[in-house]
Parts: structure tokens; sequence; C-alpha cells
């Protein structure tokens, strides 16, 4: 539901507000254009009276002064039934120039005000102000869970390159686009008289003057007490008419003061709603606070970034989807799949799984799992697909699934099957179905296949499970995910360096060239993206349809695309990449991760890695030419044998980009793995993390639970621990 | 545009002169390229000495903003009543306001003088531009403003 309304206001809205944001910035630039060009002068000096006399010495004809709240002091009269009005100098009185609107700001005001459309129009600008008051509200809450609740609302953000310019951009603007509408709002319900805003409350004229003749005008004492500062008009009495007065407006309030006295005849405070409406005029406008205007200007001028970033990532999500081609009723199908998510991707696996069962004989429904019903008359198997992101909250098509699954008597005659969706660089990864998993074997549900996750959309691990799946079913059918992705690009391998062969892991350490790419290569696509250590690169190998993801250790500037692979007995694509040879080739597309990345700045960084895992820490290491604080802990099997980057490690220690090295090896005769390295060192470890040191952890799944153990244990004595630092983004892991 | 309760706002607050005899008058202003948004304009009738005698017709929706018209706020007591039924649009520049009323024909060379206060955003207020005596012979006759207004003419 939130999502529904951030996008459907937000696709429809962001072309329409952004024409007013920009009309806005430009409006915004004004005052401090206008402040500039006004006579400097200290206000504070001069009176009202001080100021009347030096016109009136100059301009004897003077009608009107007015003082803009930008500082300009203008003077209207008419002379040989010409209008004149001219800016002049307050100190003396003499006109500086004539004064003249800027017919663009009146344009452009009114563009931003009304689309030129009269009243009509104002209808609509504030039916933007709105729909972008609402974009900004449901956006916060939209980050606000993503992130794991309110209070870590300004962590560090994850997801793809595109999402994270989403909210790193929203969360730097929220308050200043808050800020905008609801005085946008503010002001155009005034303008329509909804809220009052005291502007037709002024004094009533007086009904009697003292009617002698008229004072001189530095006999008006009634004058002396207004500063300029607070002046905004003064209006003279008609020559002649004596029943006249002068008119005087003020920032504090209006009222007459008699010609032939000197002396105010009435003087009415500015209401409440009169103050409320100026004050909310100037902060909307920036005019008198000019600084201000740009500030908000600046913040504005972001509206159409936070539109088309906003438009790519809904893009992306609605182009994961695939539906499934024919869905059987529930009644008649013997297979159910219920999919909780909040995006398309899980529906996109659930409609390979349909398409795969469907065409293995089955007949399968697929729906939303807040669809679950206590009845499914045919159904010999169910399956749930589940994913979480963020705090791991119930999806929004997952609501009310536990609490009716709860109320069930007996368990189903039917098995289920239960498969998690999530990104392991989020603290709750795949919770809410691991929450699905423990409460339906607590009631006894029978299950085909064990609980199993899918990080970060991983189409090989989704084909792993479909190979155990239709193993257990006994039928013959693989589930090949082939989710929308970039055009694939042809490397050709360079070089290679063979490690461990001794140690019966054969590893290798890959380099690619990479393709001719000019400009227009790159605009089309047809060449590789910007990429750099820590980000993945999709290797497609020969006869599959499915990539396999490998960390890369380089980054595209220096001109190289490197990975670590070691060989897996049935691996179909180690095999392949380690059957290349210099000359060879294959097909490849970048994946950003930049939830991988040392954090900008010069705190240390603590890099921890077994085995291939250390490519994308030496990536990181190759590119630390400003020598910032970097400490490898290594694990190996044998140093002598699969010591990858071993003679890199020397060199980089000696030019200061790696601060230290400590290397486990698991084959010599202490049996030490990384884990106990971290031990050893805690004292140390402990230290840098106190100072803010980030930590990187890059390898195998059971590498990376040992770590988090070990660095738990480091950390107790400080009251510190991982899970804290994990939420902090000082705790980055990239498992496999 | 022709506004019978203008004539009703007239017949009412011109009781004093006989009222028999009325006939369509044509009021017409015609605005100068003055270079700034729509003008607020109000239309109104003071004897000879100035006492208001009643408004004709109001151009401008917004009556938070008709305190700008200082003559006419003064003299009628910026009393929405008076406008009620006989308020247009502003008029923009370049452009001609033309306003048919019944106007009673007593009103004619008796000393009344019609008025035109104008208005415009962020520019400034010219109460009264237009100040002409309701003759027999004015009729036709333009007359030139002195900001806004390039020429009024009333026709009978």
């Amino acid at each position: 539901m939130l999502r529904r309304l951030h996008n459907v206001p937000g696709l429809f809205a962001a072309l329409f507000i952004s024409v007013l944001a920009l009309s806005g910035v430009v409006l915004a630039i004004y005052p401090a254009v206008d402040r500039a060009e006004a006579v400097s002068v200290s206000t504070s000096q001069i009176s009202a009276l001080d100021l009347a006399v030096r016109v009136v010495q100059n301009h004897p004809q003077v009608e009107q002064i007015r003082h803009t709240a930008s500082g300009k002091v203008i003077v209207f009269y008419f002379e040989n039934g010409r209008s004149v009005s001219l800016i002049v100098d307050p100190e003396n009185g003499q006109s500086v120039t004539d004064y003249v609107p800027s017919g663009i700001e009146r344009w452009v005001t009114n563009l931003h005000r009304s689309l030129f459309l009269g009243d009509g129009g104002r209808i609509a600008v504030g039916a933007g102000a709105l729909a972008l008051l609402l974009l900004t509200i449901s956006g916060l809450q939209m980050t606000a869970r993503r992130m794991g609740g309110w209070h870590r609302i300004f962590h560090r953000a994850r997801g793809t390159g595109m999402q994270r310019l989403h909210v790193d951009l929203g969360r730097s603007v929220v308050f200043g686009l808050m800020f905008s509408s609801v005085t946008a709002l503010y002001l155009v319900l005034a303008t329509f008289e909804v809220i009052p805003d005291g502007m037709s409350q002024g004094p009533v004229f007086p009904s009697e003057v003292n009617g002698g003749p008229t004072m001189r005008v530095d006999q008006i004492g009634a004058l002396h007490s207004v500063g300029l500062a607070e002046l905004r008009e003064l209006t003279f009495p008609y020559p002649g008419d004596l029943t006249d007065v002068f008119s005087i407006k003020t920032a504090k309030g209006e009222g007459f003061i008699d010609q032939a006295t000197g002396q105010f005849l009435v003087w009415q405070d500015h209401g409440l709603a009169l103050r409320i409406y100026e004050f909310i005029y100037m902060l909307h406008t920036g005019q008198g606070l000019w600084w201000w205007g740009l500030i908000l200007g600046a913040t504005v001028l972001f509206i159409p970034v936070m539109g088309l970033t906003g438009f790519f990532v809904w893009w992306r999500r609605r182009h994961s989807y695939q539906r499934p081609k024919q869905n059987i009723a529930v009644c008649a199908a013997d297979t159910i799949i219920l999919i909780g998510s909040e995006s398309g991707s899980s529906w996109a696996f659930a409609g390979t799984l349909h398409n795969a069962l469907t065409a293995a004989g089955h007949k399968v429904h697929c729906g939303s799992l807040s669809s679950f019903k206590s009845d499914y008359a045919s159904a010999e198997r169910m399956f749930i697909l589940a994913a979480t992101h963020g705090d791991g909250t119930v999806p929004e098509s997952a609501k009310g699934f536990l609490s009716r699954v709860k109320l069930l008597a007996t368990p189903p005659p039917f098995s289920v099957t239960i498969l998690g969706f999530g990104d392991r660089q989020f603290p709750k990864f795949c919770r809410y179905a691991k929450d699905v998993s423990e409460t339906l074997a607590k009631m006894g549900w029978k299950t085909l296949l064990p609980f199993a996750t899918i990080d970060r959309q991983s189409a090989q691990e989704f084909a792993r499970w479909g190979r155990n799946l239709s193993q257990v079913m006994g039928e013959n059918f693989a589930l090949v995910h082939k989710p929308i992705r970039p055009k694939c690009t042809t490397l050709t391998l360079h070089s290679r360096s063979d490690y461990g062969a001794e140690t019966q892991a054969p590893t290798a350490i890959l380099r690619f060239l990479l393709p001719e790419r000019g400009p227009a290569a790159r605009l089309i696509g047809r060449a590789l993206p910007r990429f750099s250590a820590g980000d993945l690169v999709s290797i497609l190998p020969p006869n599959s349809d499915v990539p396999r993801d490998y960390s890369l250790a380089s980054s595209r500037n220096e001109g190289m695309l490197e990975i670590c692979v070691r060989k897996h007995p049935d691996g179909l694509c180690s095999t392949h990449l380690h059957d290349l040879q210099p000359g060879d080739t294959t097909q490849a597309f970048i994946k950003r991760n930049l939830g991988f990345r040392p954090a900008p700045g010069r705190k240390s960084v603590i890099l921890i890695g077994a085995g291939t895992g250390v490519g994308p820490l030496a990536g990181f290491i190759r590119d630390n030419t400003s020598l910032r604080p970097m400490h490898l802990y290594f694990g190996v099997r044998d140093r002598t044998s699969d010591f990858l980057y071993g003679d890199d490690f020397d060199k980089w220690l000696a030019d200061k980009r790696l601060t230290s090295l400590n290397t486990a090896s698991s084959r010599a005769p202490d049996h030490s793995y990384v884990q106990d390295r971290l031990l050893q060192d805690a004292d140390h470890l402990r230290v840098l993390i106190a100072k803010g040191a980030q930590i990187m952890v890059c390898g195998g799944r059971d590498m990376a639970a040992g770590v988090l153990e070990a660095l738990n244990d480091v950390l107790a004595p400080i009251g510190m621990e991982p899970a804290t630092l994990k939420i902090q983004g000082r705790y980055l892991e990239d498992v496999y | 545009m022709k506004s019978p309760l203008a004539a009703l706002t007239i017949a009412t607050t011109l009781a004093l002169p006989s009222l028999a005899m009325a006939g369509p008058v044509t009021l017409s202003t015609e605005m100068n390229s003055y270079g700034g948004d729509g003008a607020y304009l109000v239309l109104y009738v003071t004897d000879a000495e100035g006492a208001y005698i009643g408004t004709l017709w109001m151009s401008g929706g917004k009556s938070k903003y008709y305190s700008h018209l200082s003559d006419w706020t003064r003299a009628s007591g910026g009393n929405l009543q008076e406008i009620n039924g006989i308020t247009g649009a502003s008029v923009g520049a370049g452009a001609t306001l033309n306003v048919t009323l019944e106007l009673a024909d007593a009103l004619f060379e008796a000393g009344y003088e019609l008025h035109i206060d104008s208005s415009v955003e962020d520019m400034r207020d010219v109460p009264s531009e237009i100040v002409v005596p309701l003759t027999v012979e004015g009729a036709g006759q333009a007359v030139t403003g002195s900001r806004y207004i390039k020429s009024f003419t009333y026709d009978r």
C-alpha cells in the first residue's frame, strides 16, 4: 500500500512537480539578486521621517514610497500625466535607476503558482504540492521500513546504486521538500481564503480629520517613530485634499496619519493571521530572507533527480516481473504457490517455478500469501516463497497469513516447502520466511524440502534448489530462472596465475581484457559499465542459462577485469573458467554491489578473507593509493600452495598500501583458521574498532560465521557487538 | 456583459433622483500594455463633492486585494454588499473591459462623476485613475488614464 501510494502519485506527478520545482528554483534566486542590487545602507539609522524628507526634497510630486522585502526603496509619482517609478538611495533620496519589475520573474511566478491558468491552475499547483507532501511522507516511511525502523533512518542505505542514490538524496532533501510543500499548500489555501490571511482586515479610514492646513513633511512627527527597517509603504495625501491623510504600512501594522497634526489618527497592529501569512510567505519565497531562499531552492533542485531515480527504480522492479502464463483455479490445483513479497522479484521466481511444474504436467495455482485459505481441495503440495527486506517485517502481500494459519485445528494433508528470498547484507536476512517455517514446523506441517534461502536473487541458488526439488518429487524438470539482465559482453582471457594444485583445490586468478570501448559503445550498452573491486561479474558458461556471480578483484580504470575462481569438481562454470587459456573468451555482465565498499575516509579497514574471498580485498588494497591503514587477515590451506597474491602482498606491504598481513594456514602444523588469528590479535583489533575501523569479510559461508563468532568474542570486553556494527554499515560481508 | 443586477444596485442606492427613465449604457475600458498581471478595476459613481453614490462594476475576484483600490475602499467603506453580483475577472494588459448596464438618466448632467480605481500586483496602485463627469455630451468621448488605462468611454 505504501509502495503503491509512493509509485502512483510519484509517476503521475513527478513531471508536473518537476516543473513547479524548477520554476521555484528560478524564483529562489531573485531575492538574493534583488538583495545584491539594493543600495546597501544601515537601515537602523534612518527613520521613515528622514526618508520622507529626503524623497520630498528630490521628488516633490511623490505619491508613494515603498520599501521592498529585499531592501529596495521605490518612489512613485506622476509627472506630466506620466507614471514614474524610481529606485532611490535612502541615504540621500536621489534616484538610482528606474524601477522596472522583471518580466521574466513575473512569467515564472505565474507558471509556478497557476500555470497561467488562473484559479484552476492554482488548484492544480496545490494538488501538486499535496502530491509532493504525500511522496515525501510515504518515501520517508518506506525508507524507515527498509532501514529497519525509524531510529535507523539515517543509517547507511543498502541496495542497488540507483536505490541508494534515491534514498540518500531523499534523506538529505526531505526537510526542504516537506517545508516547501507544506508552505505551498498553506499559500494556496490562503489565496482561496480557506485559511484566513488577515489581509482584508486593515484599519478603517478615519471619518474625521483635523482639516487644518497641511504640515511640512519634516513636521509629521508620527513618522519619526518608524524605522526604515520596518517601513513597508507610505502613501502621501492628495495635494489639496484636506480630508486626506498619510497612509502607512509597516512590518508591525498599518495606520493613518493626520496631515494637519502629524499624529496618528488610526493605528492597528497586524492581526495574528496576517503575521502568520507574512512569515510563511517569507519562508516559502525567501523574499526578505534571501539565504533561506537559496537553501530551499537548492534542495528543491533535486526534485527532478528524485523523480528520475525513482522512475528507474520502479522501471527495474517492474521489468523483473514474469507472471505465470496459465493460472489454475485454487480448488482444481494440485500445486499451490503462495508468494509474500514487497517487490516483483519473488513473483518472477514463482513464475519460473510455476512454468516448470506446469510443463511437468501439474496443475499449478499461484497467489499471494495473504490470499491463504483454510481449504485447498485438490492440493498435494504447497510452496511458500517469502521475501524479506529491511527489518524483517511482514511483506505486504503476506499480511494476515500467520494469524490465519494459527487458527487451523490440524495441519493440512499436503506438504509444504518454504523458500526465503533476501539479501545477506541486511541484518535480518530472510527473517519472515524463517518465522513462517518455524511456525509451520511447530504446528506439525509436513515438509517436502527443508527450509532454504536465496541470496540476492541468485539464479544459481534457485537452480540448485530446483534440482533438489525435482529429485524429491521424482520428476525431471529444471528451474532455469532468467531474470531480465543486461546484455552480455565478450571477455578475452589475458593471463592467469594458478595456485592450489598441491592441496587438491585448484584456484586461479584470471585476468580478462576489457573489450574496446568508446563513449558511443558505452551509451548503447555495448561496453562494460564502470565497475570496481567488490562489484560482481556474472559469467554465463556455455550451454547454460544460469549466470554465476564472482566478486571482482579489480576496477575498470585498471584496464583489466580480475577474478579469483576455485575449481569445484562438478562446477559447470568454474570448470569452464579453469579451462580457459589466454585468448579464449567468455560471456559476462557486471552487477554493481555498492554495499561492499570501504567507506570513504581515512579510518582503518580490517579486511578478513579466506580462499578466493581474498580477491576483492586484494582489489581494495591495490586501489589504496591514499595509503589509509588496511589490515588483512587471510586464511589459506597451505602457504606454499594456495597463497593467492603472495608476491603482491609483499610489494603492497613495502609501499604501505597494506599495513599488516596476518595469515592462517589450515594445513600447517598448527591447523589455524583466520578466526584463530583474529582471537590472537584481539587487543589490536579492539583498539582499531574502538577508533572507528570498518570490517569487511569475504569468503565462504562457514568462514563468515566463524569470523562473526570470533569478533563477537573479541568485541565483548569493550561492550560492542558485530550486529551493531552491521547496522552502522561498519561490518560488511560478501558471502557465498 | 449585461448586468441587470448592476442596474438594481444603482437603482437602490440612487433612490434620490427620479428613476422613471433609465437606459443602457456601455462602459468600455481599454488597458495599456503595462507589462504586468491582470489589473483589478472598480468603476463607481460619486457626487460632485466626492461622496459615494454606488458601484457599477468590480473586476477582480479576490476581496482581500480590494484594499488596494483605496479611493473606492475609502468611499464605500469596502462593503462587499456593494458589489454583490457585479464582479468579474481582473483585466489583462492590453485587454478591453466592456460592461453594459441600465443607468438612470438622472445621473447625467447632474454633477455626478464616474471613477475608476486600478491596481496591479507588485506595481503601484492608482486610485481614481479615471475621474469623468457624467454628461450627455461626454458620451462617446474617450478619456485617457494615467497609468494602466489607455482609454475609457461611456456610450448611451
